[in-house]
């Protein structure tokens, strides 16, 4: 891309595709500012939209929310439809419940397809093949077509192995998700890009392959490492079907459950609901802007591997 | 990724143990490290595949005292003459019709116009990228308020430039189209993201290239640009389609599959049938058929999409 000079970089001329506009545009057509402004501002409006509509909703009072024609700005801001919420439901539960899920879920991710992935990449041992086959396979399918059997095999180890991953405890929704197959097969490529003779070097100096793995391979690997996190954060984060099937009370509820559990129970007062709705979606929100530069870069990864 | 890049790169890990036969302490070591992974995976997705698959031939109920028994096909043919399995499908078809297209028309559409260095280009960037940080469940929540029929905004605006209340999500002819606008709303982040990446990694002298050519703007966005973004096109087609058709979450809250079935989508369908019904045999019938109407539009895809994807490498 070259720097446009000043002067040209209002008017039709604009810098990202760099597509060199002959000066024909002329003086008649160029405004102050960049015409895509004209395209990008409706269009962020819209996106932004609902955002702040739920928030002007959440701080008006009931009667206010439930007028027609609506008011675009609330008369008076009432802050205390977030108490009532926070009454209402333990937000501060399923905060907490959603925050133990997807942190403990991004560390068993990051555990166990490390091992694997390391394995699977570096290591010769007897029937690899077949057990990488087997883990691709169930890439291809949807959660939707093995929910059932799931459930099954979470009430039998409930049962049978650790109360705490059975139904209706928090382990449910951790447990069938500590290692997945993405995962495995995500970090195998990665570490199959890094150069091979730093391992053998740390090999040669007595180092063990836990150790290679921890003290070489990991280290090199930060970038694959944040995003598969990212990526089994918001997974986690968002997950809805799963812990609507295998939770069944109040205290062991993440926030989008508890949510639509709130919303069920308060179908119709909407300031409360979007009172909740902020509370909710608030944590994910600050997270997001803080790392987005890492959610971001993630997400295009997906993009990546998949073409 | 750049670290690798820095370090140069060379194809390892066959390079070292080519054509050997594995050494026994080479397996256990290999094997202690799968091990953990494999049993999380094996247990969750490789055993529930073909559990679900037997389930799907026989009875099992969870409410039901008679105890579970092969009924061989029946589930399968129940399935076919079940009408509302046939709306469900119809239903997920016209959703998915709708939402793919609509998604990647508005991704592309916003990574074109964001792809250019602007003042303020990081708020209308973050803006998009915002819809990604949402939960389904959140976003169906401000939809249902925004799609109000007797206090939405929405109605509001209509009645702006005279267009007569809509009843949205009460209605059983305009349900669906509603949910088809917010998942689009909700998923235009990401389809952002992968277009604006995409954008990124064309060369500029391609562009300049054509330009000098005298191709004009849009000859060179059709002819240079819309073909190198098309392995792009085709992931986000997929991805999008596998996910439109496992579309569950924002008919769970919005609607239950209402007004008189009109949003009631296979996956939701099948959770009904499963999770509140507890008709694990007849369910998993129709979690076999979702897997393979999957599988089948996904390899449709890829067969048309090598026709017409274009790779550079």
């Amino acid at each position: 891309m070259t720097a446009a000079p000043a002067t040209a970089v209002g008017g039709a001329r604009a810098g990202g595709t760099g597509l060199a506009r002959p000066t024909m545009a002329g003086p008649r057509r160029r405004l102050p500012f960049s015409p895509w402004h004209l395209v990008l501002i409706p269009a962020t409006v819209v996106l932004l939209f609902p955002f702040i509509w739920l928030i002007i909703t959440s701080i008006e009072t009931p009667a206010e929310a439930l007028r027609f024609p609506p008011d675009l700005t609330p008369h008076v801001i009432r802050l205390q439809n977030y108490p009532d919420a926070f009454a209402a439901e333990p937000f501060g539960r399923f905060f907490l419940n959603s925050t133990i899920v997807a942190i403990t879920t991004v560390i068993c991710n990051l555990v166990l397809c490390a091992a694997a992935g390391y394995a699977f990449a570096r290591l010769r041992f007897l029937g690899r093949t077949a057990l990488f086959v087997v883990m691709m396979a169930t890439l291809m399918v949807p959660f939707q077509v093995t929910m059932i059997p799931q459930f099954l095999i979470t009430k039998w180890v409930g049962v049978h192995l650790l109360a705490g991953a059975g139904i209706g405890h928090i382990g449910a929704l951790i447990v069938p998700n500590a290692a997945t197959a993405f995962g495995v097969f995500f970090l195998r490529q990665f570490f199959r890009t890094l150069p091979i003779e730093y391992e053998e070097a740390a090999r040669v100096d007595g180092a063990n392959r836990l150790a290679v793995l921890w003290r070489v391979v990991l280290p090199l690997s930060a970038p694959a490492l944040a995003t598969l996190a990212a990526l089994t954060f918001l997974d986690s984060w968002n997950n809805f079907l799963w812990p609507l099937i295998v939770i069944n009370s109040t205290s062991a509820m993440t926030l989008p459950l508890g949510l639509a559990t709130f919303q069920g129970a308060h179908s119709t007062e909407w300031t409360l609901l979007m009172a909740g709705n902020v509370m909710s979606l608030a944590p994910m929100m600050i997270v997001f802007l803080i790392a987005q530069r890492y959610f971001v870069r993630s997400v295009a990864a997906t993009g990546l591997t998949g073409t | 990724m750049t670290a690798a890049a820095a370090l140069g790169r060379r194809t390892p890990g066959r390079a070292e143990s080519a054509g050997r036969r594995p050494r026994r302490a080479e397996s256990v070591t290999g094997w202690a490290f799968v091990t953990p992974a494999a049993v999380i995976i094996g247990a969750f997705g490789a055993a529930p595949i073909v559990w679900s698959l037997v389930i799907s031939f026989t009875n099992e109920n969870e409410l039901s005292s008679t105890s579970t028994r092969f009924t061989g096909l029946r589930n399968y043919r129940a399935m076919i003459h079940d009408p509302i399995v046939t709306q469900a499908i119809e239903h997920t078809l016209v959703y998915t019709a709708l939402f793919v297209p609509g998604v990647m028309l508005v991704g592309l559409f916003l990574a074109v116009a964001m792809n250019r260095k602007l003042r303020f280009m990081w708020v209308y960037r973050t803006a998009a990228y915002a819809t990604m940080a949402i939960s389904t469940i959140s976003e169906a929540l401000v939809f249902i308020w925004l799609f109000d029929p007797s206090y939405g905004i929405v109605n509001y605006f209509f009645s702006l430039i005279g267009i007569p209340q809509q009843q949205f999500l009460n209605s059983p002819s305009e349900a669906l189209y509603v949910i088809v606008t917010m998942t689009i709303w909700g998923w235009s982040g990401f389809a952002v993201v992968i277009y604006l990446a995409a954008l990124q990694g064309i060369p500029q002298d391609l562009i300049e290239a054509a330009a000098i050519d005298g191709a004009g703007r849009w000859t060179t966005f059709r002819r240079i640009t819309l073909p190198l973004l098309s392995p792009a096109s085709l992931f986000l087609a997929v991805w999008l389609t596998i996910n439109a058709l496992q579309l569950f979450d924002e008919v769970y809250l919005s609607t239950m599959g209402g007004p008189l079935n009109a949003t009631t989508v296979l996956v939701y369908y099948l959770w009904e049938q499963a999770f509140q019904f507890f008709k694990y045999g007849y369910a998993s019938a129709i979690a076999y058929m979702l897997f393979i109407v999957i599988l089948v539009v996904t390899a449709i895809q890829f067969r048309a999409g090598r026709r017409f994807t274009y790779y550079r490498s």
